[in-house]
């Protein structure tokens, strides 16, 4: 009951400028740390979607998500185990354009991560690396000995594998509103 | 949205369009540079919309609130940028906490110098964003008629709460159509959840298999307007009935199944026996720490009944076996049809052993004392006395509000104001000002500490300006009386900034020219609440009461409802 567990918590919401701050006041006010944070534009034209990441007890995980919910211009919140969704980030990686000349040995390494080249100039390139975590950190791990000038990781994002419904709860209240 | 016959206004003008659209009357507020646009259209529509100038915004906000509180209605306060903004902060969270419908409209800088440290600039919406149910700023004048109808709307649909609107100087200045359209729903926000009937029906089976049921309420039965329901509830289930602080008055006190006030200074037996029901019905109430103390021995043995329109309050503090959302004047409703009527002598003769228990340990002493010095509680059996119970009491925070909390009486719902979650010192004088408006008709007594009467004394001014006919007593003790208590207690007497030297009330009082008296001595005391009960103006009272008395029973904090102290 009380263990603690990674969960992703999903918001649909109108775009509010405010509403960012809305939402991390609720974790602040009760001193909770959000490991990864993302948003973006949504399946659904003018509907934003957040991803949150957690490491919180499913009780505490629940009036979280229940607060967040009954914000005016939140829609919908879900909280999600990692088995029930699916789940990536993205990194970039800036290496000095020599080392991938004179070390023969990083070509195999991104060989082998299924990494794709993003850019190459004469001074640096640029690797792309999307996956789960441990393998954008391997990745960086394997990387570092030839110099990394940046390293830059992405938030989480996550779809569930159990449909969310938001077109149903939108079209629902504009029937509501036509009755 | 068609733009019919539009009108070119000012945004400014339109705001106050907007309010009268809203059946707004009455603002409290006080001007300043970035709002003064709206201040020239208050001076033109001054027929039709009253602007009660407060002596400090903070003033403005519980003002606000103590007019929702009595009325019903939305309260509205406004402040300029800056420093009028910051100082409404204060009482936009007393009213987000304690759920109270109220649009704070703030002026702003210009757009342009929006984020360049301009004079009098300051984040009021990010400084808001947590106390606020809802909050926006206006940058174009385009959006007053819509936004301000979303704000009364988000107000007080649903769980009610503060609003605050943020309009930017420029846009206050802006010259566009005007065309007023209410609001009837937003589609990101369920104002109130669809009642299920399986969820009446389990909750009904429980409360029909309960040999001691208890039901505790709070505000949420004033706020829905469901005291009809509610009383026709606890008379047909037979089940008494126990509130939380704000739920007072919703039921009148001498309800024969009224059974008294739960948590830190409520009554011996509805905290005793909320760890001896079987089955606790909880209805429009959160289940503050306030109430419930020590959350692991909490009514462990019970299951719990929950009638709540906010579904985030469901399990939240107390897990809730049976949750019933929704606006519980339609969960009572269709409780009511499906409870039996029910007969509870031997459960209900244990809450009168307890109050015979504490009437003789406590109540005895604080209302028909024996020593010389006046005590708070004859002040407020006095007070009850001339008003017969019919009174809008309002009271600040500390020892003098658990009493009048646990002896005022009241025949009529509406008539407790009082700053519950947040317990903010100073509330009482403007919440009263706002209360006695809110219900012009009433008898309005505020009831007030020395020390809290001290925060927002200046208020003074707005009733002498405005003669609004509140009765303020003030029950001193040369003390803050509810942290020295705790110094007693639990600090050993180590009485660290409490004792205060107070100035000449009454003196100040006539200052602003008010009629004033003091009471030092018992046989004055009743002559003295006569003539500023009968008073048809503003009227002080201070009452000078023993200066080392203590609110009892008491919880503990941390402590569990069965630890409940009488001495």
């Amino acid at each position: 009951m009380s263990d603690i567990t990674r969960y992703t918590i999903s918001i649909y919401s109108e775009n509010n400028v405010g509403l960012l701050n809305r939402i991390s006041a609720i974790f602040l006010k009760r001193h909770i740390d959000i490991l990864s944070f993302s948003t973006s534009q949504s399946e659904i034209q003018d509907v934003f979607r957040f991803v949150i990441v957690v490491d919180m007890t499913e009780v505490s995980v629940r009036k979280i998500v229940q607060q967040i919910e009954k914000q005016v211009d939140v829609i919908k919140a879900f909280f999600h185990t990692d088995e029930e969704t699916i789940f990536q980030e993205s990194a970039l990686y800036k290496v000095k354009s020599s080392s991938l000349f004179e070390e023969r040995q990083i070509q195999n390494i991104i060989k082998e991560s299924h990494a794709n080249i993003v850019t190459v100039s004469p001074v640096f390139f640029v690797i792309e690396k999307t996956g789960f975590r441990h393998e954008t950190e391997k990745l960086r791990k394997d990387l570092a000995p030839y110099g990394l000038l940046q390293f830059v990781r992405s938030g989480r994002i996550s779809v569930s594998k159990a449909p969310m419904g938001i077109s149903e709860i939108l079209n629902n209240f504009n029937n509501q509103n036509k009755e | 949205m068609k733009n019919k016959k539009g009108l070119q206004i000012t945004g400014a003008e339109a705001v106050i369009r907007c309010l009268l659209e809203e059946g707004v009357d009455l603002v409290y507020g006080y001007p300043g540079g970035a709002i003064m646009p709206i201040y020239d259209e208050i001076y033109k529509f001054s027929d039709q919309l009253y602007h009660v100038l407060t002596r400090h915004e903070q003033g403005a906000t519980h003002a606000a609130q103590g007019y929702a509180r009595t009325s019903g209605r939305v309260g509205v306060a406004m402040a300029t940028s800056g420093p009028g903004a910051t100082n409404l902060v204060t009482g936009i969270a007393d009213a987000q906490i304690d759920s109270t419908p109220m649009v704070c409209i703030t002026g702003q800088v210009a757009s342009h110098l929006l984020g360049s440290d301009a004079f009098q600039e300051t984040d009021i919406i990010g400084i808001s964003t947590p106390v606020t149910k809802w909050n926006y700023q206006i940058t174009k004048a385009s959006e007053i008629p819509e936004i301000m109808a979303k704000a009364f709307y988000i107000a007080r649909s649903g769980r009610p709460g503060p609003v605050l609107i943020d309009i930017t100087k420029d846009a206050q200045f802006e010259l566009f159509d005007f065309n007023y359209k209410k609001c009837s729903g937003v589609r990101s926000y369920q104002p109130v959840p669809p009642l299920q009937m399986d969820q009446v029906k389990q909750a009904a089976d429980a409360i029909n298999k309960a040999k001691k049921p208890m039901i505790i309420w709070g505000q949420g039965v004033i706020l829905g307007e469901a005291e009809n329901e509610f009383k026709a509830f606890v008379e047909k289930s037979g089940i008494p009935a126990a509130w939380t602080i704000l739920g007072l008055s919703a039921l009148p006190t001498n309800h024969p199944l009224n059974v008294g006030m739960v948590g830190m200074h409520g009554n011996y037996g509805p905290n005793l026996l909320t760890n001896e029901c079987d089955v606790l019905i909880a209805v429009g109430m959160r289940f503050d720490d306030r109430v419930t103390g020590n959350l692991s021995t909490y009514a462990k043995q019970a299951k719990v009944i929950h009638l709540e329109i906010d579904p985030a309050e469901i399990s939240k503090n107390v897990f809730a076996d049976y949750p019933i959302l929704g606006n519980c004047k339609q969960s009572l409703k269709a409780l009511i049809s499906s409870v039996n009527k029910g007969v509870f002598s031997d459960w209900i003769a244990l809450f009168e052993t307890h109050k015979k228990t504490e009437f003789d340990k406590v109540i005895k002493n604080d209302i028909y004392p024996t020593k010389e010095g006046l005590t708070m509680g004859e002040a407020i059996a006095s007070i009850n006395k001339y008003t017969g119970g019919d009174a809008v009491i309002v009271t600040d925070v500390g020892q003098h509000q658990m009493i009048a909390c646990r002896y005022a009486e009241f025949i009529q719902s509406k008539s407790n104001v009082t700053s519950g979650g947040l317990g903010t010192m100073g509330f009482a004088l403007p919440a009263a000002i706002g209360a006695k408006m809110g219900a012009e008709h009433r008898q309005v007594v505020a009831i007030i500490g020395d020390g809290g009467y001290q925060m927002t004394i200046q208020e003074l001014g707005t009733i002498f300006q405005t003669k609004v006919a509140v009765k303020i007593v003030v029950l001193n003790n040369d003390y803050l009386g509810m942290v020295r208590q705790w110094q007693q207690l639990f600090f050993d007497k180590r009485y660290a900034s409490t004792e205060m030297t107070n100035p000449d009330f009454v003196t100040i009082a006539k200052g602003y020219q008010i009629d004033a008296q003091r009471v030092t001595k018992r046989e004055e005391l009743d002559q003295a609440v006569k003539t500023m009960i009968e008073s048809d103006k503003p009227y002080f009272l201070e009452v000078c009461v023993e200066k080392e008395d203590n609110v009892f029973p008491m919880i503990p904090t941390g402590a569990s409802v069965s630890d409940i102290r009488l001495e």
